[in-house]
């Protein structure tokens, strides 16, 4: 019984640990899994067989690559914008003291803390007023407005750790002030500018109460899947979901294979 | 000014870094105060003083790194107080050393050659880490380094470049005694080989004098005295000096007499010799005298030494012995706390808590003040108490 009671101690942490992970990645497995199903009749819930067909031919379902491409576009433009924009804002905030710095701060925030459905409907009121028609533009244009903070914040949290005077010992050493923006602050801001481009393009590639209010015709990635589900999710949009999973691992592994090389290197 | 440090000079030409009615202010915050000084080319300077008395501000202006809001920077007859960091001559060694993480040792030490466009760096850059000792390093990260050795990176980033003046801003702050010594030494030897012109930023006064060639005291965005370690200690002008730079026994009187090269001074009715011409009788006078210059004896000190002519009278009230020498703390009869240092070279007489004795000393070894000047700031790391003046 003694035994019994040290082993569970011992192995406690470890064992809430794995549930946890078996709670974060079975969602994940099961998408996976169901992009394999060989499905029979309109819903993709039962496993049926194995099969290759939908990630053979993901295209067929009518509208949804047309869907795809469109989340991808929206996304790209959004996140190439939100982060230039989010990324001169952080530094303008950490950097620089100037009146209403502080209230600036507290309204980059807003975006975040405001519920979607507020945030879709007001803006879809703005350009209806505006007589706007909404679409593919008026996407974007929602994307970019509620990335943007995503951006700030990550960019912020990276330039508040910055020592300015590696900015100084750049100039003392030579380098005019592009060339210390180029060699010292760019390269040491940067894992903060690819966190925050990251989260914008995962936020807007994913959203969809907002872009619901706002696509007039346009339909996006997750709009499609909506639509589906009334009729039977078919296994063809698992595979764009484990695909942009595989993706995203790729991303993310890569991304550490090269930190390993580069040290291993030097 | 001081002497030229003799061959150490570049055969160039007067190249002295000068600062000429130098002022800072930050808002209604005069860090600075119209300094002006000389530091010959070639020498290795030290400014010295608290934190807080704007000698880091000094060096930031020389660096262009602060723009002065008054007065020049001048290196020889150029004026290159308005030129940018990256146009001037000079670099820096950081006290935080600053050295880019994200680059390994060898590129941040190629970082100003290549900046200013030089090609085949590689030789040059290991021959400087090799200088200083980190041959071998050059592929790792400055995260990977201790401090010390990033604190040789740190001089060899700034050295390759070949300023005509290295500014070292409190750059063995961050390391442990031990290691501080060593690297000293090392400094000073880097010095002599390359010639350039160091000025270096410190509050430590036993730093400053280990390697300097010549020492300026800083208090209140002003320099307080100028001149070699030895001139500073033997001879400080003020109050402040000599307390800020080992300690003294300060004495404040008023004048008897003047008697040829020296003046009889007159200190609650003991009369002391300090030498020059201290002023008009009546008028008060102040001046001290180091601890290890002086002697507790019992009975009269002339019959010891002749030369002995200063004499106060007092009961010794603390005696500690600290193996180098022996610390007494004598009470005079105006209630002031003398300290004497006795070597200990064996053969002292030994003198007990309790003991009346006179502590006497030579005329000659006794320093004037500049009067009325030069007060201890209220936030000074301020001379052991034993050694604080208590007469009114």
């Amino acid at each position: 019984m003694n035994a019994v009671v040290q082993a569970v101690r011992r192995h406690a942490v470890m064992a809430v640990g794995v549930l946890v992970l078996v709670y974060l990645f079975l969602p994940v497995a099961v998408v996976v899994l169901f992009s394999f199903n060989d499905v029979t009749g309109r819903f993709n819930f039962t496993w049926q067989g194995f099969t290759l067909d939908a990630w053979r031919h993901p295209c067929r379902v009518p509208g949804m690559c047309e869907a795809v491409t469109a989340s991808l576009q929206i996304g790209a433009i959004a996140t190439v914008v939100s982060t230039a924009l989010g990324t001169l804002l952080a530094f303008a905030l950490v950097r620089h003291r100037f009146r209403g710095r502080e209230s600036t701060s507290l309204l980059v925030f807003l975006p975040m803390a405001t519920p979607e459905v507020v945030m879709g409907a007001s803006l879809l009121t703005l350009f209806v007023n505006a007589g706007v028609a909404t679409g593919f533009a008026t996407i974007v244009i929602a994307h970019i407005l509620f990335t943007v903070s995503f951006v700030v914040v990550t960019v912020k949290a990276r330039l508040a750790g910055f020592d300015s005077r590696l900015e100084e010992a750049a100039m003392d050493l030579y380098a005019n002030e592009w060339q210390t923006f180029r060699r010292i602050t760019l390269p040491l801001a940067a894992p903060g500018i690819l966190s925050g481009a990251l989260l914008a393009f995962a936020l807007s590639f994913d959203d969809f109460i907002i872009t619901n209010f706002n696509s007039g015709n346009t339909i996006t990635f997750p709009m499609f899947v909506w639509g589906a589900a009334q009729r039977g999710v078919p296994p063809e949009v698992n595979v764009v979901g484990a695909a942009m999973f595989v993706l995203a691992l790729l991303c993310v592994g890569g991304a550490e294979l090269l930190r390993r090389v580069r040290t291993a290197r030097r | 000014m001081p002497e030229r440090s003799g061959a150490d000079g570049p055969a160039l030409g007067p190249r002295d870094l000068r600062l000429v009615g130098l002022r800072k202010a930050f808002g209604s915050a005069v860090a600075v105060d119209d300094l002006t000084l000389t530091v010959p080319a070639g020498s290795f300077f030290a400014l010295l003083g608290p934190s807080g008395c704007g000698k880091t501000t000094t060096l930031r202006m020389v660096a262009g790194l602060e723009t002065p809001t008054a007065g020049q920077v001048l290196l020889g007859e150029e004026d290159i107080s308005r030129r940018r960091p990256y146009e001037r001559p000079v670099n820096t060694v950081f006290q935080s050393y600053a050295l880019f993480p994200h680059l390994s040792v060898e590129e941040n030490v190629a970082f100003g050659l290549r900046r200013r466009g030089r090609k085949n760096v590689k030789g040059v850059v290991a021959e400087m880490l090799e200088l200083v000792e980190l041959g071998g390093f050059g592929r790792r990260r400055p995260g990977q380094l201790s401090g010390g050795q990033q604190q040789r990176v740190a001089v060899a980033r700034a050295l390759i470049n070949e300023p005509e003046v290295l500014l070292l801003d409190e750059p063995l702050g961050a390391l442990d005694l031990k290691l501080r010594r060593q690297m000293q030494l090392e400094l000073k030897r880097i010095q002599t080989r390359v010639g350039s012109t160091f000025v270096h930023v410190t509050h430590d006064q036993e730093e400053a004098m280990t390697m300097a060639d010549t020492i300026a005291v800083m208090n209140a965005g002003r320099v307080e005295q100028l001149g070699t370690p030895r001139e500073l200690y033997e001879r400080p002008v003020t109050r402040y000096v000599a307390n800020f730079l080992g300690q003294s026994n300060i004495l404040d009187g008023s004048v008897v007499e003047v008697r040829g090269n020296e003046t009889l001074v007159d200190v609650h009715g003991v009369g002391l010799l300090v030498p020059g011409r201290l002023g008009a009788p009546g008028s008060t006078a102040s001046f001290g005298v180091r601890p290890e210059k002086a002697l507790a004896v019992a009975g009269d000190p002339t019959h010891r030494d002749p030369a002995l002519r200063n004499a106060i009278p007092g009961t010794v009230t603390d005696v500690s012995f600290t193996g180098l020498s022996t610390q007494y703390v004598v009470r005079t009869p105006w209630d002031q706390e003398l300290g004497v240092f006795t070597q200990n070279a064996g053969g002292e007489t030994l003198v007990r808590r309790g003991d009346p004795v006179v502590v006497a000393w030579r005329p000659e070894h006794t320093f004037p003040l500049a009067a009325g000047t030069g007060a201890m700031p209220d936030d000074e790391p301020a001379a052991p108490p034993v050694m604080a003046p208590v007469s009114s």
